[in-house]
């Protein structure tokens, strides 16, 4: 064990030589990265734009929990200290979660795993970063200038009407934002339809590319209600027309629906790409097919539409009658299923496997905890009756956390790892990978675990001064927290290094299947030297080569 | 979802022009199906974003029936028929010039978009009058302009969701005119080039794909304006309390 630490043993593919043309070294001017239209390239650039964009965030969460250490106000301010949830909201869910897996991981691998050259609209892709950027360009100036204090959901009519901070600044960047996203998604549609090799039929795609394509759907059909949304606040601020203005008989309300009916399907968007990379993860250090491939694939469906229905989960306390709440509360339980369709399957797939425990299995598993357990606590709150208790305290903080920072990040971190070979040809270090791996479980547990309690026992979310019986979880939450913090300069520090110092990886360092691991690494600018011809399923391992003999059956 | 459309036209000058094709694509083909199942994708999400202001404007219409219908008596019913018919001819001449474009036909194209793009100018000079008549009235609630509502609307104690009204009137169509000039906008590639310059090789059938996408979105837009009339000029205007 102890050896494969430092180096794992990798059979060289091919006698290194000379170095191959690839993605990397094709060109290494500024302007060649800046134009590129290689679809790896462009998901190397979003990475570069969302580790920038997670640091900021993460140095919010940094001064609110040094802050929360005492129930006074001794650090900051309530104005500040608004302005640093805001900032730290808006960072992680509009300039992060969202587009941190689809953006890097799904740029770079789903025209590889469908044996395309590239995605369909390259260009457009390209467009997709920029606006990104401009929009982050936008988030960062309002970061400097003074900050925003509207918290991250910019409910009307504060944001719209009394707020005298950055409001205007920070909507125009997430309107632009927005489009990036839609782009992002018409791209993997478009792909997925009309881009596959010959051979590579709907259920012979990864597991990956299922979830991104229902990604897709609600990136599509979700972030256009949004962007209406926030056009509406952003004409009431800027030229005085007055929807959401409740002197004219407008309702503020509706803002809180149309936020909403985007905001909650936005959790699947950050959500479903990681159970995508989940599945590659649990597939390829357990050397088996995914149990029950077409309950997985479908239940992405599943979760994309039924992600629609449930918005009014966020309204109950706010005035909707209580035979919507009954609906919406019912629906929004329904959704547990094609989740813990997933959950189970992933948990028999790794039975009966050959489980190596590298680094981006470690995070695969912490995923299933801390995802099942925010799951479970999502249920609670559906119920009407728990939710009107513990509205708007840590309860709620807590759950969301354990699903976007225990389920997107740690697949996201898990996912980098896994394709880090792939991505730079390099290996990383495992000793220090695995160690980070288990720093972040602990961290993250740490932290957010005790604001279950704190929540349960009603202390309110976004409250720099808070009663003192609350301190000592509190602490807890923060001393975790600088865990968490110094887990995640780790990787970033070691994935640098490797760059550099990693031992080189060859094509297929995990012996994975799958059409990434069949071109070299770094892979070439057009990905195969010629357009693959798929005659094999996904995931087709050796040991599972019954089971899929089996699902042919049916 | 699937395929949108029935089987790619073929264009008749294929064997002639050999069409080029980006990269990424295998054939000429692959690129018209991904080019047009990316623009029907694209039209998905206007109508999310169109549908989120119309569900708005639909909830409110019911929040208040009585200042909204009078509010809707405002609207000048003659500017507005004129110009549902002068936009439904604009996409008479748009699916001529996609046909058109089709078969090969430029010089046809070119006369074609020439008309629709005239349409399409007609329709906005017609809108923007009536912003300024709007203006006029004092019935532009943006900008601090002054504004008054009539006096049986403020006798009625209206006067607050009567002017909601007039802000969806100018946040809807005005969203809808951006639409026209960014059509407009894309229209003017297929204007009639000098006929001194030789076209591309292949330029005929590449048009062809072009054209055939923002004919998508030219019906798209007018199809919009046909929600938004019967909605803004047509429902319960008869009503007067
Ligand atoms: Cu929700």
């Amino acid at each position: 064990m102890s050896a494969t630490l430092e180096a794992p043993a990798i059979p060289p593919a091919t006698p290194p030589t000379r170095l191959p043309r690839n993605y990397l070294n094709a060109a290494y001017t500024v302007r060649s990265w800046l134009l590129t239209i290689d679809h790896k390239r462009i998901a190397i650039l979003y990475l570069l734009g969302v580790t920038v964009f997670f640091c900021i965030g993460g140095a919010a969460a940094v001064l609110f929990r040094l802050e929360l250490m005492t129930p006074e106000a001794d650090l900051v301010e309530s104005e500040t200290y608004n302005k640093l949830f805001t900032l730290h909201g808006v960072m992680m869910i509009f300039f992060f979660l969202i587009p941190a897996i689809p953006a890097v991981l799904g740029n770079f691998l789903i025209p590889i795993m469908i044996g395309a050259r590239d995605m369909a609209f390259p260009r457009i892709n390209l467009l997709s970063w920029y606006l990104f950027m401009i929009g982050g360009a936008f988030t960062l100036f309002v970061t400097v200038a003074g900050g925003v204090d509207t918290g991250w959901t910019f409910y009307a009519p504060y944001s719209s009407t009394y707020s005298n901070t950055y409001v205007m600044a920070t909507a125009v960047g997430i309107f632009i934002t927005g489009f990036s996203s839609i782009l992002t998604g018409l791209n993997f549609i478009v792909t997925v339809h009309k881009m596959r090799a010959p051979g590579m039929t709907w259920f012979r795609l990864p597991l990956f590319i299922w979830s991104h394509y229902a990604t897709a759907l609600i990136m599509i059909l979700g972030t256009p209600v949004v962007a209406m949304a926030i056009l509406l606040v952003a004409l009431e601020r800027g030229f005085g027309i007055g929807i959401f203005d409740p002197k004219l008989g407008g309702d503020p309300i509706l803002f809180q629906h149309l936020f909403w009916f985007y905001s909650h399907p936005a959790v699947y968007i950050m959500v479903l790409p990681a159970m995508g990379v989940e599945s590659e993860l649990i597939a390829a250090f357990t050397k088996n097919r995914i149990f029950g491939y077409k309950f997985v694939a479908f239940s992405s469906l599943a979760i994309a539409i039924l992600s629609f229905l449930v918005w009014g989960h966020h309204l109950f306390v706010s005035g909707q009658s209580i035979y919507a709440g009954m609906i919406f509360s019912m629906l929004s339980m329904l959704i547990a299923i094609p989740s813990a369709i997933k959950v189970l399957n992933w948990t028999a797939t790794l039975r009966k496997g050959s489980i190596t425990f590298d680094t981006p299995l470690l995070y695969a598993l912490g995923f299933i905890g801390l995802f099942t357990l925010g799951g479970l606590t999502g249920l609670f709150l559906a119920a009407m009756g728990i939710d009107v208790h513990v509205h708007d305290t840590y309860f709620i903080v807590a759950h969301f956390h354990y699903i976007m920072v225990g389920g997107t990040v740690m697949a996201y971190l898990g996912g980098i790892h896994f394709w880090w070979p792939k991505i730079t040809g390099r290996m990383y270090p495992e000793g220090w990978a695995r160690l980070s791996a288990v720093l972040v479980f602990v961290g993250f547990n740490l932290t957010f675990f005790p604001q279950f309690i704190l929540g349960y026992n009603g202390m309110p979310r976004r409250y720099h001064v808070y009663d003192p019986g609350f301190q000592v979880l509190n602490v807890m939450s923060s001393a975790g927290a600088s865990i968490l913090g110094i887990a995640y300069l780790f990787p970033i520090t070691y994935l640098i290094w490797s760059l550099k110092y990693g031992p080189i990886a060859g094509p297929n360092p995990w012996n994975a299947v799958g059409l990434e691991w069949m071109t070299s690494s770094p892979p070439p600018t057009h990905n195969f030297a010629h357009t693959p011809i798929v005659d094999f399923e996904a995931y087709e391992y050796p040991s599972s080569s019954a089971a899929i003999a089996d699902t042919h059956g049916n | 979802m699937s395929t949108p459309a029935a089987a790619p036209p073929l264009p008749i000058h294929t064997a002639i022009d050999r069409p080029h094709f980006a990269l990424q694509f295998d054939d000429y083909h692959q690129q018209y199906d991904a080019c047009v199942l990316g623009m029907w994708v694209f039209l998905v999400t206007e109508v999310m974003f169109f549908g989120a202001i119309f569900t708005g404007y639909a909830v409110y219409r019911m929040l208040h029936h009585d200042a909204f219908a009078m509010a809707s008596n405002e609207l000048d019913i003659t500017l507005g028929t004129i110009n549902t018919f002068v936009l439904l001819t604009s996409s008479l001449t748009m699916a001529l010039a996609v046909r058109a474009g089709h078969v090969g036909n430029s010089k046809r194209v070119g006369q074609l978009i020439v008309l629709t793009m005239i349409l399409g100018a007609t329709f906005l000079g017609i809108k923007f009058f009536e912003y300024y008549h709007k203006y006029e009235d004092h019935m532009a609630p943006a900008f601090g302009l002054p504004f008054e509502a009539p006096k049986a609307v403020n006798d009625a104690g209206l006067a607050g969701p009567f002017q909601l009204f007039l802000s969806f009137y100018f946040g809807m169509t005005g969203v809808h005119a951006l639409h026209m000039i960014i059509g407009l906008g894309l229209l003017s590639q297929f204007l009639p080039r000098s006929s001194r310059i030789a076209p591309a090789p292949g330029a005929a059938v590449l048009s062809a794909l072009n054209i055939e996408v923002v004919g998508l979105y030219w019906h798209f837009v007018d199809l919009v304006w046909i929600f938004l009339f019967p909605m803004l000029y047509l429902i319960d205007r008869s009503d007067t309390i």
